[in-house]
């Protein structure tokens, strides 16, 4: 088995951005979008921290603590757009959200 | 050599935890089965930092992903009923085409990587250290991060104040 190396932490997090960017792209429904949004910044994450382990450098690691924090403060403002959306429109459809389109 | 035949395994079954959790999140009809997958690709991503000397990060991860934003996840989902969106198709018209064009750009990720893989090794490691993993994080935090820091707090109070105004019954 070849060694682990930086290429394999950043291939994984290609992958997993790929992922995150299918769900944001083809989902119709509100609060799985966010969840991909999750699943993307968790990619970054990932290659910040196999760089940090490369590099011997903390500022990877810093960096993703200020990721995680833009994580929570975007999913507790997401949910609560949620929230007020399904309260005027009954719906968590993300293509029937149409009032501004032309 | 053992120990580089476990750091390959550890690897590789992570990454498979993390992959497949994430493609059962995208793919689940229901929202909780999708918050539930998501839960096993954040604790496969808290293994991966564990094992790339990260605890303390690893140990963020769960408090604060799994242990917060989830949970805040699931509270929503209860909220809100999902039900109706259940029964309904659950993607948009032009799924094919966002799948096609994510696929090439997964590709072409892939090719770069492959090409340039070994480029990644010229990057000489600095004369840090990543051992006393939790002292370290304080020192780059609240030295040479202490800025942002702040304004990462300030941030913070902000998405609450916002996330409370959007809540609201009548602002």
């Amino acid at each position: 088995m070849p060694e682990i190396t930086t290429a394999h932490y950043v291939m994984l997090s290609a992958a997993l951005f790929s992922i995150g960017t299918i769900g944001v792209l083809t989902r119709r429904n509100v609060v799985i979008i966010l969840m991909s949004i999750e699943l993307i910044l968790n990619a970054v994450n990932i290659n910040l921290v196999a760089f940090s382990n490369q590099l011997m450098n903390m500022s990877g690691q810093a960096f993703a603590v200020f990721v995680i924090v833009d994580a929570a403060a975007e999913a507790a403002v997401g949910l609560g757009i949620i929230i007020a959306l399904f309260r005027n429109k009954e719906t968590v459809n993300a293509d029937e959200i149409d009032l501004m389109k032309w | 050599m053992p120990e580089s035949i476990l750091n390959g395994l550890f690897f590789y079954v992570l990454a498979v935890v993390i992959l497949g959790g994430a493609i059962m999140t995208i793919t689940r009809r229901n929202a909780v089965h999708s918050a539930i997958w998501l839960v096993v690709t954040l604790m496969g991503v808290a293994g991966l930092y564990l094992h790339l000397n990260a605890e303390f990060l690893a140990a963020v991860q769960i408090l604060v992903y799994i242990g917060g934003i989830m949970v805040l996840f699931l509270f929503v989902i209860m909220l809100v009923n999902l039900d109706e969106a259940a029964k309904q198709r659950q993607f948009n018209r032009q799924w094919s085409l966002a799948l096609i064009c994510t696929l090439v750009v997964l590709v072409e990720f892939g090719f770069f990587l492959m090409r340039g893989a070994g480029s990644f090794a010229f990057a000489e490691p600095g004369q840090g250290a990543l051992k006393p993993n939790t002292e370290l994080m304080a020192v780059a935090l609240f030295q040479d991060y202490l800025l942002p820091f702040e304004i990462a707090s300030l941030l913070l109070l902000v998405a609450i104040l916002g996330a409370v105004l959007m809540a609201k019954k009548e602002i």
